[in-house]
């Protein structure tokens, strides 16, 4: 099983290393001077050439990606061309600030979302079990940015004025000392995310109820609570444990479009600011972070892919 | 004529895809909201200067205003007029990139599994670097790059689709090449992308349709994604993720500019989430006629 798991790692490892190639080539099809956008057409030539010097721009492109993918080790992102900052100051608050949002909306829809598939499976057929189904295939459909919009026109604006519908903060507090700020965004994205495990779960929960164990379990006079407690949800659980892997990989790139839309001072709306300005430096930083968040996560569903599969636990396989 | 067609009743032939997904309630149900929309963006654009009196660009007054049918928008445009001009393009754009993404992947999909070894080694590597970066991400990296321009959208929607329509590819063709009339084809030598494109491609149908439309339903939430973002069509182009953006500010105004745009595209992701759904369940049922 070790041996499993260190293979995915390792392939896990290459897969960024090429990620961070792609991404870094990024700057060499960039028509344009990093250091000309950073100081601005009237700079002089000399101070061009030592901020050229100082960015490493004079050295071989090879050495360049090493730097910087060196520099990505230690928290050193290069600097920003729009606000001529460092780039790591820029994000440090805000990635606090994601990682916030993205670990509400998993906290509210994962367990949510296993109890309603659970409901579904065992009301299949009728009139709860077609409800849920309904909704989640609807929601499933919806962007983002549509579901979000709706939720805005709901509670915020049109019908009622409850809840705020932007996230402001004064500078030096953060973004959860404001409670009330963070429900519009992080129901968006519980919204998002809930019809995936609902289905996987609901999909899992009706294979498992059909299976032989679980009828074994109750001709043997087991109370139905306890047949779905002890006996049926341990073995749903793993197939829906990869599902929502994926959810989580996909929150990290999700957040983009509901940050921006509720101006969320976080590391998506950074993204969108950088690709307006052309920021590259910013760019390519949230590019490989958002890829690193994805590939870990993908990585720890493999892994509790192989922990609860017996086959691949006790090496039977391979 | 006639005897064929008593011989094909008398061992009752479950009746084709197309005719199964028509069956079922739900694509009837899609192909109606998809319908609709669909008929909104193409012949709008075409009624537009008799029935509203203005072309989605001219202005038509101070801004936020309640004149004409659903009023102005943030320079003083008539939002119906910007909202009959403003879906063909992301029709037309979430087609090609789907298309671009079914060819590139299913042709990825087919060598892949055809082929073996070595290609498929390195195609499906080459996949797995691809969706290691979400595809927004990918779409905005790429746009830093080129530019927020039309058919970088297009190019990058389609490209990040291709990984994933491989992976169902490859899957359903690596079931049907062990069969024997494969061999009986390499054994007439008929040529390699003959056999693919004739005898492979027509027994994978099923999901290929199934990932047809998942991919549109996609293409259509991620090009209007970026057009809310601000980074896929530029102004003054009438476009409805566009148009949200340029009108939530003044949401409690003049909704009109915003709950239009977002019903369109909520009607039509839905139907075709709907059509989907149903093409999922027809081909489940060939599979189990087998």
């Amino acid at each position: 099983m070790l041996g499993l798991i260190l293979r995915r790692l390792s392939i896990s490892a290459v897969i960024l290393l090429i990620v961070s190639m792609l991404v870094f080539v990024a700057t060499l099809l960039l028509p344009g001077d990093p250091a000309q956008a950073i100081l601005g057409q009237q700079a002089t030539p000399e101070r061009l050439e030592a901020l050229r010097e100082q960015m490493n721009l004079n050295d071989p492109f090879a050495q360049r990606y090493l730097h910087w993918l060196g520099g990505l080790f230690v928290g050193d992102f290069g600097v920003s061309a729009a606000s001529g900052g460092s780039v790591a100051a820029l994000l440090g608050d805000r990635i606090a600030a994601s990682l916030v949002l993205m670990a509400l909306a998993a906290a509210i829809s994962i367990p949510v979302g296993i109890l309603v598939g659970t409901y579904s499976a065992l009301r299949r057929g009728r009139a709860g079990d077609h409800a849920a189904t309904g909704i989640s295939l609807v929601l499933a459909a919806l962007p983002d940015f549509v579901i979000g919009i709706a939720l805005v026109t709901l509670f915020s604006t049109t019908v009622f004025t409850v809840l705020p519908s932007v996230t402001m903060a004064p500078p030096g507090e953060q973004v959860w000392d404001y409670p009330s700020q963070l429900i519009l965004p992080v129901l968006t994205l519980v919204l998002v995310v809930m019809p995936y495990i609902i289905r996987m779960m609901r999909t899992t929960m009706i294979e498992v109820l059909d299976s032989g164990y679980v009828e074994m379990a109750r001709l043997k006079g087991v109370p139905e609570r306890q047949v779905i407690v002890r006996h049926a949800l341990p073995h749903a659980i793993a197939p829906v444990a990869q599902v929502v892997a994926i959810q989580l990989a996909w929150l990290a790139g999700g957040i983009v479009v509901v940050e921006f839309l509720f101006r969320y001072p976080g590391v998506g709306q950074a993204l969108v600011d950088a690709v307006t300005n052309r920021d590259v430096q910013v760019v390519q930083a949230l590019a490989m972070l958002i890829a690193a968040v994805y590939v870990v996560v993908n990585l720890l569903a493999d892994i509790v892919g192989i922990v609860t599969n017996p086959k691949l636990r006790t090496g039977g396989i391979r | 004529m006639t005897t064929i067609d008593t011989a094909t009743e008398a061992i009752a032939v479950p009746p084709g895809l197309l005719r199964r997904i028509i069956r079922q309630r739900q694509a009837k149900i899609g192909l109606v909201l998809t319908g609709i929309v669909v008929l909104v963006a193409v012949v709008g654009p075409l009624l537009l200067p008799w029935l509203t009196g203005y072309t989605s660009t001219e202005f038509a007054g101070r801004p936020f205003q309640p004149d004409g049918v659903f009023g102005t928008d943030n320079l003083g445009r008539d939002i119906l007029s910007r909202f009959l001009g403003g879906g063909l393009t992301l029709l037309v754009f979430a087609a090609l990139a789907t298309a671009l993404g079914m060819v590139l992947g299913t042709a990825a999909g087919m060598l892949a599994a055809y082929q073996g070894g070595a290609l498929d080694g390195i195609i499906m590597r080459g996949n797995d670097v691809l969706l290691a970066l979400p595809q927004l991400v990918f779409a905005l990296l790429a746009i830093t790059v080129l530019g927020p321009q039309g058919w970088v959208v297009v190019l990058v929607i389609g490209i990040t689709h291709a990984p994933r329509i491989a992976r169902v590819t490859r899957s359903a063709a690596s079931a049907v090449i062990t069969e024997d009339f494969i061999r009986a084809s390499e054994m007439y030598a008929v040529p390699r992308w003959k056999i693919l494109l004739k005898d492979v491609l027509p027994n994978i149908t099923g999901p290929l349709m199934v990932e047809l439309g998942l991919r549109m339903t996609y293409s259509i939430a991620a090009i209007a994604s970026l057009s809310f973002l601000g980074l896929g069509m530029q102004p003054p182009t009438a476009d409805w993720g566009l148009m949200i953006n340029e009108n939530r500010i003044a949401l409690t105004v003049q909704p009109w500019g915003v709950i239009l745009p977002v019903l369109a595209i909520a009607i039509l992701t839905v139907g075709s989430n709907l059509i989907t759904d149903a093409v999922a369940r027809a081909s489940a049922t060939v599979e189990e006629n087998k």
